[in-house]
């Protein structure tokens, strides 16, 4: 649930500074999000593609993810073209298709998997650890990227404690069904899950302020921004630049 | 010269039974201290109280010669003495052991190339040479509770306080725990269960009940 199964590889997108692929990521959601010409989503998933056979993931693995976020856009899409005003072009008994309708749809459905598909194969490719440090950076405020970083962990810890209980409530035989035990049960499980984890999140809270934590996150390892780095950064504005003509003409 | 002292030291948790009533407690430099005792008798609470994470209702506390009562005053405190938790899984919250270990001297504000070779000293120390880019949470029991005890070292703390360090320890890693704590030259305090540990790597123990300290060997055969 909780790996980070695209983090670990060796790749020309995984090797690349944190810093850029944010930044990157960024203003491409921005300008993608932004703009109302196909030719600039055709362009950006040119680039998409172009960054997909960099990174050397599995093409199902990706489209799993995608397909998952996905489960909430068709129902928009499913659900747009029948409720937006617009020129009718077909009727089916009080439902009414529309022009605009359809085309919205269209376009929220390209923009958002471009962004999904965007934001995984930059970002995703990095330890959470070290997107925090590059947010750190980046000058991000530093509550913010402590919120990021802690959420993360705490999610682990939760995730964790959860296996636990199911192992210990497995291990005296209990299966569910659907009866008042069942969820009395699952309640039991969800509370003590909550006042476990709470109970953890403040020893590990007081072990940090153990070792001198003041509410910032000092960072170990400084990136080093090659001359790989740099070049690349000079043809990603290039190309964003040219993006954003082509998005905002 | 007293590095901790706490006098006549009450305290009792929230809607919650009197854990210490009148407590008072010394530990001199260089000197190191064995405690055993009864679970639930507030063990964990007097070690707390030491470095301020639980603040007492009655009663002083002198750290290195200073009464503390503010974050402020105990910052300088922890700095000072390392206090190692039960379950090093609690302490442990960095992805590698390397930033777990720097984690304490950055805080402290020490430059990042001198943190470097804190780390590889430290590790070192504790018989982890190498384990820099090990993910922490994939460590072993026993490793864990090493980079735990490497975490607190890095901070060069002139105390420490270990909270039932051999608890989740195989033999060969108490063997490992005796020997790097008796190359350290710091005084310490260990709450154990393990009367054997206790007395290899402690000079003095004390058997804690009823908020008091009694020499261990007339209330535990």
């Amino acid at each position: 649930m909780l790996q980070e199964p695209f983090a670990n590889g060796n790749s020309f997108i995984h090797n690349l500074d944190p810093r850029i692929r944010i930044l990157f990521a960024f203003f491409f959601a921005i300008i993608v999000a932004t703009t109302w010409h196909l030719s600039a989503l055709l362009w950006a998933f040119f680039f998409v593609v172009v960054v997909f056979v960099l990174t050397k993931l599995n093409m199902r693995d990706i489209l799993k993810r995608i397909l998952v976020v996905n489960t909430f856009i068709v129902l928009l899409v499913i659900i747009l073209p029948f409720s937006y005003p617009g020129q009718v072009i077909y009727a089916l008994g009080p439902l009414t298709l529309t022009k605009q309708g359809f085309f919205y749809a269209l376009y929220i459905f390209l923009k958002s998997n471009l962004i999904l598909t965007c934001v995984i194969l930059l970002l995703s490719t990095t330890s959470i650890f070290s997107l925090a440090h590059a947010l750190h950076h980046l000058h991000v405020p530093s509550k913010l990227v402590q919120l990021i970083f802690f959420t993360f962990r705490y999610i682990h810890v939760i995730y964790r404690q959860y296996q636990k209980l199911m192992r210990a409530v497995k291990l005296r035989c209990f299966t569910p069904k659907t009866n008042i035990y069942t969820y009395k049960t699952y309640a039991y499980l969800v509370a003590s899950l909550l006042i476990k984890s709470y109970d953890r999140s403040e020893r590990v809270y007081k072990a940090m302020v153990c070792r001198g934590f003041q509410g910032t996150f000092p960072v170990f390892r400084h990136f080093k921004m090659t001359t790989k780095d740099r070049l690349l950064s000079m043809a990603a504005t290039i190309y964003l630049l040219f993006l954003a003509i082509l998005a905002w003409k | 010269m007293e590095v901790i002292k706490l006098e006549d030291i009450s305290f009792a948790y929230p809607r919650g039974k009197i854990v210490l009533h009148g407590l008072n407690f010394s530990l001199k430099k260089g000197e190191r201290v064995g405690i055993m005792g009864p679970n639930g008798t507030g063990k964990t609470t007097f070690l707390q109280i030491i470095v301020g994470l639980l603040k007492p209702q009655a009663g002083r506390v002198v750290i290195m010669g200073k009464e503390r009562q503010t974050e402020t005053d105990f910052y300088e405190v922890r700095s000072k003495i390392g206090f190692m938790f039960q379950d090093p899984d609690d302490q442990l919250f960095c992805p590698t052991v390397a930033e777990e270990i720097a984690f304490g001297p950055l805080n402290l504000g020490i430059p990042r190339q001198e943190v470097a070779k804190i780390v590889s000293r430290t590790l070192g120390l504790v018989g982890l040479a190498g384990f820099e880019d090990r993910v922490t949470y994939k460590l072993s029991g026993g490793e864990k509770r090493l980079v735990a005890l490497a975490s607190l070292l890095a901070m060069q703390p002139e105390v420490l306080l270990l909270d039932e360090p051999t608890g989740d320890l195989d033999p060969q890693n108490i063997k490992r725990l005796v020997s790097i704590l008796s190359r350290l030259s710091l005084s310490y305090l260990i709450v154990s269960h393990d009367k054997q540990f206790l007395q290899q790597v402690t000079q003095k123990q004390f058997w804690f009940e009823d908020g008091r300290f009694l020499p261990l060997d007339t209330f535990h055969p």
